[in-house]
């Protein structure tokens, strides 16, 4: 049986069906994050003492993987107006760095944790740990995902290009809401964490 | 976002997304070197959110279409940004043992 509504939109709705379904998703995920940043809220609240977060954390890395994480932010994007296009050959560089620009991310962020391991610092030293630790681990985990699917939407799955070329590029455009909300998550986790 | 784009519609995006991008790094520069100034926790707090709204407010209008989006979209993420405020209003409503 044929997924209806792959490349035109549902007359109902205005979407074609992934980007309601992948919308639907993101809200769950609003509310995911959106208990975690509440539960930060309250642990800090009653907290006797709260470290600011330069003084424990690693403020240039955590820029650097700011840079990072917009940055393949551009280049998701881009795939997508590449596929609008209709270069194929700019989409794969794009969405390529996307994936790259990720797994940069994952060995930044590698670097920091691997300091505060070798430091015998983990989530179980203080409540600014876990919650640290939960936040930017749980991000984490929402990277590898995305680079899962962007590294299949770059190899594998590229080749619905010549037998479906828009649908591809409507793959594309909800993988990257997707990816975008990713680093939405991370430019409030950034000054939450690391600055205040 | 419509599905009929034309090649120029699109270049005209990529001007756009290259500007957002500028602003989302300019943004950047701007949340650390706010923090730089060690302010004291209230107005460091309402600062560094503010940013991050705006930069956060970029990437979904922007990148993730929200600008130019169909009416169900925002319906769905209406009722999220309701359930999401009650979330975050729980622990400020919260005073020690009791809860107003």
């Amino acid at each position: 049986m044929q997924i209806p509504y792959t490349v035109h939109p549902r007359p109902d709705t205005g979407l074609f069906n992934a980007k309601l379904g992948v919308w639907l998703f993101l809200a769950s995920e609003v509310m995911l994050f959106g208990a975690l940043f509440s539960s930060y809220v309250l642990l800090r609240e009653g907290a006797l003492t709260w470290p600011h977060g330069y003084e424990i954390l690693n403020i240039p890395l955590a820029t650097l993987n700011t840079v990072v994480l917009i940055s393949s932010s551009i280049t998701m994007v881009m795939a997508w107006a590449s596929l609008k296009l209709n270069d194929f050959a700019k989409y794969k560089r794009y969405i390529g760095s996307t994936v790259l620009l990720g797994f940069g991310f994952l060995i930044i962020k590698s670097f920091e944790y691997g300091a505060k391991f070798s430091h015998g610092i983990g989530p179980g030293d203080s409540t600014f740990l876990a919650i640290y630790f939960t936040l930017t681990g749980l991000h984490g985990l929402h990277v590898i995902g995305g680079m899962i699917v962007n590294g299949y939407l770059w190899g594998p799955g590229s080749k619905m290009w010549q037998s479906d070329p828009e649908r591809l590029t409507n793959r594309i455009e909800v993988a990257g809401l997707y990816w975008h909300f990713v680093d939405l998550v991370w430019i409030f986790l950034f000054p939450v964490l690391y600055l205040l | 976002m419509s599905e009929h784009h034309t090649a120029e519609d699109i270049k005209k995006h990529v001007r756009v997304y290259i500007n957002v991008f500028v602003a989302l790094m300019a943004l950047t520069v701007i949340t650390v070197g706010i923090s730089y100034l060690h302010l004291s926790v209230v107005p460091a707090i309402i600062l560094a959110l503010v940013v991050a709204t705006i930069k956060g407010s970029l990437v979904a209008s922007y990148f993730m279409h929200l600008i130019s989006e169909k009416r169900m979209i925002f319906a769905a993420l209406i009722l999220t940004g309701i359930f999401f405020i009650v979330l975050m209003a729980l622990p400020v409503l919260y005073h020690g043992d009791k809860f107003y």
